[in-house]
């Protein structure tokens, strides 16, 4: 058995365990607060988005051979995968490696463009080919980090040798439930042919959606697809940011929440040995006492 | 007068959605007016003022770049930042306006030159809503 000192000093290990658990659960609870806010504010704005691309796509069939439209012809897959900069967040950044593996697999040859440290280190020490990785994610990203993300992934499509493109990502649920995401992102596909995304759909009103309109260009359709094309993908990927960092902020105040009750239970039963230790140790003291009185009869 | 609904979008919010008279916008190859009952049209938007006119009421709304989609009774203006005139801090865009001309000037080739620009075409835009209504 272990002696009264050992137990105490573990109670106060575990208690120093648990105070460090709390205070990371109320940070991430404080920030998912700000980032949930931001992932939902920002959804007229890509709902509009996504309505009048979907208008013009539906529209266009004869200008369809735009470079981000049409099928690209080379065989390689771009997978853009966005994880955490840290752990101690539950499954988060497991689950959506594993989605990554799995597409790797399924998808060869396909490069890697990696956001967050978590992703980075795992491929890399993978040896896979990774073509561009941002790493230190703001907690709350900005639109302009969305862009450079943006432009390197159009970059890098248009090179030869691309066929697609795909977004491997966290949605925010609830901040008890995530779902991994592994969505086209190029070449762009008419929105109502995704699946997760007209999901999102589901809210607000819907009246405008469907009605076939002949627009009118200005200056010319090629011209008006190259400034909204990008910028479709842009909003893609930096409401997937919005989402993954909500994502990670819920996962992990879930994680250090349990962990928290853990080491809760884990005291009481360390303190109730303690007791026992305790009880032992006076039990022999008292039987120490009365043999040496006996004894001296 | 028939009037026509106007949205404006942006990542962060909903900043405008009333019905309004007219509309002026600085589309990629020239300015357009749009009135109710336009011909549907899509096209993208530059940096610049947007002009609501409501009545004898003409209001400057700063904008960077998006786009522009006209439907007979809907205009929708998706851009990624928009300011009504009350809400700008022109102290604040004068700051920007000089910090983007600095770092256009000296720092160049080691700042996102992108970034700097746009943020210099932002900056512009609202001080010339607040300031200068009568060139746009």
């Amino acid at each position: 058995m272990e002696t009264m000192h050992d137990i105490k000093r573990r109670i106060k290990s575990v208690e120093n365990t648990k105070k460090i658990t709390k205070a990371m659960k109320m940070v991430a609870a404080a920030k998912l607060r700000r980032a949930q806010e931001k992932a939902e504010s920002t959804r007229p704005f890509f709902k509009r988005t996504r309505l009048v691309l979907q208008d013009i796509v539906s529209n266009t069939g004869t200008f369809a051979e735009h470079p981000l439209l049409g099928d690209a012809t080379g065989e390689k897959t771009l997978l853009v995968t966005i994880t955490g900069d840290r752990g101690l967040c539950g499954a988060y950044n497991s689950r959506v490696i594993k989605e990554t593996r799995r597409s790797l697999l399924k998808r060869e040859p396909a490069t890697l463009l990696t956001i967050g440290k978590k992703a980075l280190r795992t491929f890399s020490r993978e040896q896979q080919e990774i073509v561009a990785d941002y790493t230190d994610i703001d907690d709350y990203p900005g639109f302009w980090f969305a862009r450079r993300i943006t432009n390197r992934i159009i970059d890098t499509y248009k090179q030869e040798g691309y066929k697609e493109a795909r977004l491997i990502y966290t949605h925010f649920d609830s901040p008890l439930n995530q779902t991994v995401y592994n969505i086209p992102l190029l070449p762009v596909i008419p929105p109502e042919e995704r699946d997760p995304e007209s999901r999102g759909d589901a809210d607000g009103e819907e009246g405008e959606e469907g009605i076939a309109v002949d627009y009118l260009y200005e200056p010319s359709p090629p011209e008006v697809l190259d400034v909204i094309l990008p910028q479709y993908v842009n909003n893609l990927i930096y409401a997937a940011l919005l989402e993954s960092k909500a994502s990670e902020f819920g996962a992990r105040m879930t994680a250090m929440d349990s962990a928290t009750e853990n080491a809760t239970e884990m005291i009481d039963d360390l303190t109730l040995e303690y007791n026992r230790a305790r009880q032992a140790q006076i039990t022999k003291e008292i039987s120490e006492i009365v043999s040496g009185a006996e004894a001296q009869k | 007068m028939a009037q026509v609904k106007l949205d404006i979008i942006t990542p962060e919010r909903v900043v405008y959605s009333e019905p309004v008279d007219m509309v002026v916008a600085r589309a990629i190859d020239g300015d357009i007016g749009i009135m109710p009952g336009h011909t549907p049209l899509v096209t993208a938007l530059e940096t610049s003022v947007l002009k609501i006119i409501e009545g004898e009421e003409e209001i400057p709304v700063p904008i960077s770049d998006g786009f522009l989609e006209v439907k007979p009774e809907q205009v929708n203006v998706i851009v990624r930042t928009a300011e009504l005139p009350e809400e700008i801090d022109v102290e604040r865009a004068r700051e920007a306006r000089e910090r983007a001309e600095r770092r256009l000037r000296e720092e160049k080739g080691r700042v996102d030159e992108t970034r700097a620009e746009a943020a210099l075409e932002r900056a512009i835009a609202r001080i010339d809503a607040v300031e200068n209504k009568s060139r746009y």
